[in-house]
């Protein structure tokens, strides 16, 4: 609760947002160049409002966020690491805002896609979710990357990020349970095989609760890798069924990479010690490259859904 | 003659209003009855908005909640209306207001015009319906449902259990007997008028008023008293999953839904604008003149039901991670397993394949990286071939190899020296097919140009393990095709063996086994076990090898005769 003293109010629009709006929640920092597709794309979507913590930007994202029709702003200086990786901002405006409401959280290089994305809107979905009695909906992560060097198709404003980075690793993910808070651990990926070879058990965690029919009592635990009460972490049939499930691409590998590596590194704002980003910045001094010959080009969610990364489960 | 729609509705009012000038417009009367949770502004307002229509009529409002008697009595109030004013309707449509009409509506009429007595309505007795949740089939009747279950569910349950206890139990009045079926029915006037002027019907009210979920049981009972031709079927489409709530229908469902030949399909999402445009003014988009045929939409949402319920064989996922023994099929497809083959002949691999179209691998739980066929570092799926990444976690390697490549049978070699944290995965597969030659760990080490002192330790520690691996796949929880063979066994006439694994692969390119893999020279292998066992390590796995034989290559050369020390 403290750490909402953190914010400051940049613009607040949320008095524009209607009983049934689906929000979205993300802080950001730098990012300007990914935004703008960033929020077309959520918002063609169906996502009725925005809600961004800008985490002292100096790139001019926070005066072009502060422009948007639907975005209300918060701005904090304060540490990333110490809110828990952002968690903690974005849980107070959760708790304050999105009660009863259907909320996604998402970095700005994540994009959600979940079964019928091409067909059928966000609302589809949830309004489905709100039939089966369903609070929570799994969507892992999984990181796309450019074939040859990433700094090879620069990228530009506006573009989408996948028309560069639509590759992926199709089938090299580990599961665990964690018995504490009863959610699956997924680890694998180019991350594990290229950067955690030798370490796998320090590879990133790509399990994620995205989207969530928010009440004031719940709140996420680690970024969004899971939440409490510990049933919304319940995403995954134990018995040989398949729930309903979406996937994140995650468009992190890009040109800009390299730059926001460095940066990250220098800050050590990330999880254990930015031990992501020293392996990151440990090999690609050796220009590494991602792609090998088993990638997997991306084409649509029905090709997720084949591969086994995502699922249907009884919506048709 | 005509047809008559009642129109049950709670939400999506727009939509409702939308269907309801549909049905209006083709001559239908229309009674409609919204749920009294509707706040009363938001009902006059709708229906206001249908003012302009003299044969839609709004009839007394009741609480509908879900699985309750309001949504009958709510039902019975509108068909009494409908009957008493509108002499010229023939049948009852009962329809929600998300129930969407597929053909023209005269194609509807024509269809009952030509069966002026048949009753629509889906009616079987409690034993033969497969589809009740949560448990309650007969004890729907004979139970009595004080509380709502969607917002009591423990007081609910606590009721059924308490009767279940005391053994309470309700007879059915003048022993009808009870029969269920969907909600949505079209009946004729005949038999609608006689269930709501039956003399009886305050006891039956009485009766359905304490059953559990009555709108699929009080029609669905009372038809079979007074109808002469029951047609046991609904006209409306509607599909439910395996929790028994409907599907709903979406815009990409288009196609699906024109071919499906229904007169009424339902859930239809409120916003599927395609489909209300596509179906309530493209009069161009009617369908063929056919018995309606839902089949084709069948197919799709049973296998949805399927897919909720069993899943993939073999998937591990995030929202699909079975618990251990519960994952119909622990491997997404049939593989095999050889030990010792790769050690006992010296091409083993290589004549697997060219003999089974299979993709044979090496030891991929082998200590130093994954041999995988052709030498490859990865492979479907980009599974990459460091050990580090493997160990991490075996059975995901295991699980993840075989459902990358399904489709494509893999084989692969496994030794004692290699990673043994699958075994139990293994040996519980029924998919894996395990074929060892015990033993044969020995016939590297038997070649190989080590110290005596080294290989002595290394053959007892080999043996210790591969021994406990045999008892893991001779134990009782063991689901895996297992084969095993001594060494001995084994050398004395390998082509049945071979043979067997061939035809149990399936997939053989030849029809009798001509050309058999090349099995190394074995002569001194006797004298070498001797050896072991003179250093106090008993080799035991190999079976019994005297001192003198092996020397034959091949079974096809001559014998030689035992020799009996």
């Amino acid at each position: 609760m403290r750490k909402r003293r953190e914010l400051k109010r940049v613009v607040n629009r949320t008095d524009q947002i209607r009983a049934d709006d689906l929000l979205l929640f993300c802080t950001q920092r730098n990012e300007r160049i990914r935004l703008p597709y960033f929020l077309d794309y959520y918002r063609k979507m169906g996502i009725g409002h925005f809600f961004f913590v800008d985490n002292d930007s100096d790139d001019g994202s926070l005066a072009y966020l502060a422009d948007q029709p639907d975005v209300s702003l918060w701005h904090t200086t304060a540490s990333y690491k110490r809110s828990r990786f952002g968690v903690d901002w974005l849980n107070w405006l959760q708790i304050k805002y999105a009660h009863g409401h259907w909320a996604l959280t998402v970095d700005p290089d994540e994009f959600l896609v979940y079964p019928f994305c091409d067909t059928r809107p966000l609302r589809a979905l949830t309004d489905w979710l709100d039939a089966s009695s369903i609070k929570s909906f799994s969507a892992m992560i999984l990181d796309m990357y450019p074939k040859g060097r990433l700094d090879e198709q620069p990228y530009q404003a506006g573009q989408d990020p996948m028309d560069i980075a639509c590759w992926f690793d199709s089938g090299n993910y580990t599961i665990s349970r964690n018995h504490r808070f009863t959610n699956l651990w997924i680890q694998g990926g180019p991350r594990a095989r290229v950067f955690f070879a030798d370490e796998p058990e320090k590879a990133p965690a790509l399990n994620k609760v995205p989207l969530v029919k928010w009440d004031k009592r719940y709140a996420y635990v680690s970024s969004t890798h899971m939440l409490l009460p510990r049933g919304l972490n319940q995403v995954y049939d134990e018995w040989g069924g398949e729930k309903a499930s979406g996937v994140l691409l995650h468009a992190k590998f890009l040109d800009t990479f390299g730059a926001k590596a460095k940066e990250e590194l220098e800050r050590g704002q990330h999880y254990a010690g930015s031990v992501e980003y020293k392996a990151y910045a440990e090999r690609l001094k050796d220009d590494p490259q991602l792609w090998c010959k088993w990638s997997e080009r991306y084409i649509n969610w029905r090709q997720l859904e084949i591969l086994g990364l995502m699922s249907k489960g009884n919506w048709a | 003659m005509t047809v008559g729609i009642v129109m049950l509705v709670h939400t999506a009012l727009g939509r409702a209003e939308q269907v309801a000038r549909h049905w209006s417009a083709a001559g239908c009367p229309v009674v409609i009855h919204v749920d009294k949770v509707v706040p009363r502004k938001t009902y006059n307002a709708f229906v206001a908005a249908l003012s302009d229509l003299s044969e839609v009529r709004f009839c007394g409002r009741y609480r509908c909640e879900w699985g309750t008697w309001g949504i009958v009595e709510a039902t019975q109030s509108a068909s009494e209306m409908m009957l008493a004013h509108y002499p010229s309707v023939r049948h009852v449509y009962l329809a929600s207001g998300s129930c969407l009409p597929l053909r023209p509506v005269q194609e509807l009429i024509d269809y009952l015009d030509e069966r002026p007595n048949t009753d629509f309505i889906e009616s079987a007795t409690t034993s033969e319906v497969p589809w009740t949740v949560g448990g309650l089939d007969e004890e729907r009747f004979t139970l009595r449902f004080p509380v709502s279950w969607k917002r009591h569910r423990h007081l609910f349950d606590f009721f059924v259990n308490i009767q279940r206890k005391l053994g309470m139990s309700r007879k059915m009045p003048n022993g009808i007997l009870p029969h269920m079926g969907s909600q949505w029915w079209c009946l004729s006037r005949r038999t609608l008028s006689a269930i709501l002027q039956d003399p009886e019907r305050p006891t039956y009210d009485r009766f359905f008023s304490q059953v559990w979920i009555p709108d699929e049981s009080y029609f669905q009972t009372l038809t079979r008293q007074y109808s002469e031709n029951i047609e046991s079927r609904s006209l409306t489409l509607s599909k439910f999953d395996f929790q028994g709530k409907p599907h709903i229908f979406y815009d990409d469902h288009l196609q699906l839904l024109r071919r499906s030949d229904c007169f009424v399909a339902r859930k239809i999402w409120p916003y599927a604008d395609r489909l209300y445009e596509a179906f309530l003014t493209d009069a161009a988009g009617a369908m063929k003149r056919t018995e309606p045929n839902p089949g084709k939409i069948d197919r799709i949402f049973s296998k949805a039901v399927e897919r909720r319920t069993r899943g993939r064989s073999g998937l591990y996922m995030q929202s699909r991670f079975p618990n251990e023994d519960w994952e119909n099929g622990v491997t997404a497809a049939p593989y095999s397993m050889f030990q010792g083959f790769s050690e006992l002949f010296e091409n083993f691999e290589p004549w697997l394949a060219a003999a089974t179209g299979a993709r044979v691998h090496g030891h991929i739980f082998a200590k130093d990286r994954v041999h995988y066929a052709d030498g490859q570092t990865a492979i479907n799926g980009a599974l990459s071939d460091s050990p580090v990444l493997r160990d991490y976690n075996a059975k995901a390697f295991l699980t993840n190899l075989i459902w990358n490549t399904r489709g494509e049978r893999q084989c692969f070699q496994f030794g004692p020296d290699d990673n043994q944290e699958i075994n139990w995965r293994i040996a519980k597969d029924p998919n894996a097919q395990v074929s060892v030659i015990t033993g044969a760990w020995a016939v590297p080490l038997f070649r190989s140009n080590l110290d005596f002192a080294a290989i002595r330790a290394i053959a007892a520690r080999l043996q210790k393990i591969e021994s406990e691996h045999m008892d893991v796949l001779r134990s009782p929880y063991t689901k895996a095709r297992v084969r095993i063979w001594t060494m001995a066994e084994f050398i004395e006439a390998p082509m049945e063996p071979l043979q067997g694994i061939l035809d149990e692969i399936g997939r053989t390119k030849l029809r009798r086994l001509s050309e058999a893999p090349k099995m190394v020279d074995l002569s001194g292998f006797g004298q070498f076990l001797q050896n072991l066992k003179n250093q106090g390590m008993h080799p035991y796995l190999m079976g019994d090898f005297p001192v003198e034989r092996g020397v034959e290559n091949m079974p096809k050369t001559q014998r030689k005769p035992y020799l009996v020390q």
